[in-house]
């Protein structure tokens, strides 16, 4: 049980969190041939723009109505037209995925009207598809920008009342899943003679592959008409306490169940993850599973003596921060300094004994004396700083190679993890190693032994 | 001296209870067991030298053989160093198959030379193998050789690995520092309390556990044998009053010999445990005090170890509810057995078994003495029968060397190394605080409960 501190301070110093458009843009991402937009000024898109094309090292489709100072206060409503007019012609996307930013929610930009406007005004739109999520950015943050996203594709995509398929069952998987992640959860759900429909699937868009054509808009992921199968579904999983809203959503329009599992990684967790799907599909657990487990099994051995006793500090949004925090303290390790982004019911439930809503500066406070800092790249200066290995995890990740295949769902990808951090560990030995100074007497031993000779002169 | 007369006079060891108690005819076959061919583990002779002179930490470690005796090896213990990092270079004259036919001593004689022109050590150590030692490569020659054309101390470290185990090949290297280092310099200036350690080979710098307790008695190491130690400390460390010997029996003839040539009394001691700490500490200044030291040190002494002993107490406390009652099998060798034993003992943690395989006649009596006629002595334990009895629970954590942790390991019970391989620091009041801490941490490490946990398709444990 951890005890949830709110921020009581004035300014954020470096900060840990990212905006809701970005999370809401980032989750239209993993739509197959859709141009997400932002609703505000062109700088929202830019910067978002470049923090995911850093992370990935790929190229990023997200555009902008490009609001300005003028528009702002007349309305958004031109620009939003525009926007959608011209993106239908020249990028011609199966789907537009529009976010608001801080900017045009504050104005009171009402944008479910005017996309019916617009609709009424222009039947030829009929053929694209436009989704809308309010995401503004002074609340929430990253996690909460994508669950919101994805609810608003569940409403608009998928249909009530469909015909249901015994074997196909839905994925939603959380923002804090890497492409890498993704691909392995459906392998894992296709060895059971599963048919797995992914909502977002990052896995086909921004897996960093050479494609053969140029396209303005995303190439791969959820098709339309793979959104529009998905109430044939005959159970959902939810991966990451953020898409139970989503899950709960998809549940209401389609009547089929849903399963959440608040992590993926760690030995436990995926138990639950196969045992669950062997039950759902009649199948028992294949071979190829059970020997990963085992394996696993041993490389939590292998690793453990160096995990034991090691100070964690990690920031995180929650629910990657609750799936890291699990897995390093039930490798031993303890969870010293525990910093995230926004609200979350896993928060009180964190195994460390606070959780602070706060930044990079809080981390770096709580990360003193500890063995390791856990957090994005952001957190490289900290981790200098303090004189700390820096394991980098959630996004951005742009000073490393292959953030989007770094995969930590599994029992593979929690091996994986397990050893990266314990080779961490493992080069850091050397500065821990001892020096002639290391075990000093203290003041009380060496008096007594000087009042001892004294005694005799 | 040939190498075989060597061997026996090595094995012809007065201070040794055991060696004295044999026949004449007993004693010429050696102390060392015969290994049985497919049942045998542990290192060679030429590992037994190595591990006993790779912590004098200035000098070059040359390895004259094939790449397997270095090559295969280096880089693999944690003896620590307080300066010059020379010794963690590895060294080896990797010969090929032209120098097995056509003989080594060229090349052996060049790579000394390039040791010495590229890294100017104060000496250079040259290891023989057992295949430069079949083809017959004289290294003694070739060290005298390089040494006078040089000017540098070149030793030549008889013992291929072949000679035997590799508690005899810590006596070969006692050997070559005998012969040719020890009395070859002579100290700036000396103390009455100046002594020497024996067998501390600075392992996770367990030295600097114990040298703080020493500074404060007023005692000077003048040398270490061989852990941090410096070339020109082992060549002038028989000016020493006093000499503690204290892996046992591995440097038993360098204490004896020194005693001998250079009238240093020494006695056998150990760093681990609480109480074999005090003891050790009383043991140094009574020594010294024979030899002439002013009496105060034995009331400094008394002062340190009572203050340094309620430390330690202190710091153990804590943990001594959460470790009472937990059962431990102890596989280790020789000394550790024994000392360990007291230790663990002294925070109510039940050894539920120890090996003696390497452990001498005193190292048995010692354990009989503090584990009382009880005493779970296990002579040899295959891998299988350790796994069955960690299997079935019959003892909550395992301490040995690395190469029985997998069978712990995939017995899925609590192991740590308490061997040389190991990372932490175990010796004196500190290491003891660390050793209980690091049991701790070990056995209630939640990864125990993850990994024990059965499948949940499968009904039964797995």
């Amino acid at each position: 049980m951890a005890i949830v501190l709110h921020p009581s301070k004035a300014a954020a110093v470096n900060p840990l969190k990212m905006s809701q458009p970005l999370g809401a843009s980032y989750a239209f991402l993993g739509m197959n041939r859709c141009m997400p937009v932002m609703h505000g000024s062109q700088g929202c898109a830019s910067f978002g723009l470049v923090l995911l094309v850093r992370h990935f090292r790929e190229a990023i489709p997200l555009q902008t109505t490009a609001m300005n100072e003028a528009t702002t206060i007349m309305g958004g409503l031109d620009n939003v037209e525009k926007a959608v007019l011209n993106i239908r012609s020249r990028a011609k996307p199966d789907l537009i995925a529009i976010c608001s930013t801080g900017l045009t929610e504050t104005k009171g930009d009402d944008v479910h009207a005017y996309l019916q406007l617009i609709g009424q005004k222009h039947p030829e739109l009929a053929d694209t598809p436009i989704v809308y999520v309010s995401t503004p950015d002074y609340i929430g943050a990253f996690q909460d920008g994508w669950a919101n996203a994805v609810s608003a594709l569940i409403e608009t995509l998928v249909p009530a009342g469909q015909q249901k398929s015994p074997r196909q069952i839905n994925i939603l998987p959380g923002c804090h899943l890497s492409p890498a992640d993704v691909e392995e959860l459906r392998e894992i759900v296709q060895s059971f003679g599963l048919v797995p429909l992914v909502l977002p699937d990052l896995s086909g868009s921004l897996d960093g592959h050479m494609s053969e054509e140029f396209s303005p808009t995303t190439m791969g992921g959820t098709t339309l008409a793979q959104a529009r199968n998905m109430g044939a579904s005959v159970a959902t999983i939810a991966i990451g306490e953020q898409m139970r809203p989503c899950a709960e959503r998809m549940q209401q329009r389609t009547g089929a169940p849903f399963v959440l599992f608040d992590r993926l990684t760690g030995l436990e967790a995926n138990d639950r993850l196969l045992a669950w799907l062997s039950e759902l599909s009649g199948v028992p657990v294949p071979a190829k599973w059970r020997r990963q487990r085992s394996q696993l099994q041993d490389a939590m051995l292998d690793a453990h003596f160096y995990f034991g006793g090691k100070k964690v500090a990690i920031g995180a949004e929650p629910d990657l921060l609750w799936t890291l925090a699990n897995l390093l303290q039930e490798m031993g390790c303890e969870i010293t300094c525990a910093i995230t982004t926004t609200q979350s019911p896993l928060l009180e439930k964190m195994p460390a004994a606070q959780v602070i809503i706060g930044d990079l500066e809080d981390l770096e406070k709580g990360a003193a004396g500890c063995d390791l800092l856990v957090t994005h790249s952001h957190g490289r200066q900290a981790a200098e700083r303090l004189h700390i290995p820096h394991y980098r995890a959630g996004l951005p990740m742009f000073d490393r190679l292959g953030a989007a295949h770094k995969l930590m769902l599994g029992y593979r990808g929690t091996r994986e993890v397990i050893f990266e951090i314990g080779n961490m560990f493992l080069a850091d030995l050397h500065h821990a190693a001892a020096t002639p100074q290391a075990w000093p007497l203290p003041e009380a031993t060496l008096k007594a032994v000087a009042d001892a000779t004294n005694s005799l002169q | 001296m040939i190498l075989t007369a060597k061997v026996q006079d090595v094995f012809n060891e007065p201070g040794c209870d055991k060696n004295q108690g044999k026949s004449e005819k007993e004693r010429k076959k050696g102390c060392s067991k015969q290994l049985a061919p497919g049942a045998a583990a542990g290192g060679c002779a030429f590992d037994g030298a190595k591990i006993a002179l790779q912590p004098i930490v200035d000098v070059a470690h040359l390895v004259h053989g094939p790449i397997a005796c270095e090559g295969n090896s280096w880089d693999n213990r944690h003896a620590l160093s307080s300066g010059p990092l020379t010794f963690r270079t590895g060294f080896t004259t990797d010969i090929s198959e032209l120098d097995v036919i056509y003989g080594g001593e060229k090349r052996l004689y060049k790579a000394i030379k390039q040791i010495i022109e590229q890294y100017d050590p104060p000496a250079v150590f040259v290891y023989q193998t057992c295949v430069t030692a079949l083809i017959g490569d004289d290294i003694e020659v070739v060290c005298k050789a390089a040494s006078a054309k040089f000017g540098k101390p070149v030793i030549p470290v008889q013992a291929p690995g072949f000679a035997g185990v590799k508690n005899l090949g810590n006596k070969l290297a006692g050997e070559a520092l005998l012969d040719y280092v020890i009395g070859t310099a002579e100290p700036d200036f000396t103390t009455p309390y100046d002594i020497n350690i024996i067998g501390e080979y600075n392992l996770s710098g367990e030295l600097w556990q114990v040298k703080p307790l020493l500074d404060a008695m007023g005692v000077r190491v003048l040398a270490c044998i061989s852990g941090d130690a410096r070339y020109r400390e082992i060549a002038y460390s028989h000016r020493a009053k006093a000499a503690m010997m204290v892996c046992s029996k591995a440097m038993i003839n360098v204490a004896r010999k020194m005693e001998e040539r250079y009238q240093i009394p020494y006695f056998e001691g150990s760093f681990y445990g609480i109480g074999d700490m005090s003891d050790s500490l009383r043991e140094i200044a009574r020594l010294l005090v024979r030899q002439g030291a002013p009496e105060a040190i034995l009331a400094r002494t008394e002062a340190l170890i009572r203050a340094e002993e309620a430390r330690a107490w202190e710091r153990i406390e804590p943990y001594r509810q959460r470790l009472q009652g937990k059962r431990v099998l102890l596989i280790t060798g020789g000394v550790k057995s024994w000392s360990v034993v007291a230790a663990l003992q002294e925070i109510g943690i039940e050894i539920v078994g120890t090996s003696v395989k390497k452990s001498t006649k005193e190292d048995k009596d010692r354990i009989k003495e503090i584990m009382g006629d009880e005493a779970h002595m296990i002579d040899d334990m295959p891998p299988r029968e350790m796994y069955k009895m960690l299997k079935e629970a019959r003892a909550d954590i395992m301490l040995s060397g690395g190469r029985s942790q997998f069978v712990a390991l995939k017995a899925k019970m609590p192991w740590m190394d308490i061997n040389q391989e190991r990372h932490h620091a175990f010796a004196g009041y500190e290491g003891m605080v660390t050793l209980v801490k690091e049991i701790d941490k070990t056995l209630h490490n939640p990864v125990w409960a993850q990994v024990r946990k059965a499948a949940p398709w499968d009904g039964t444990c797995a």
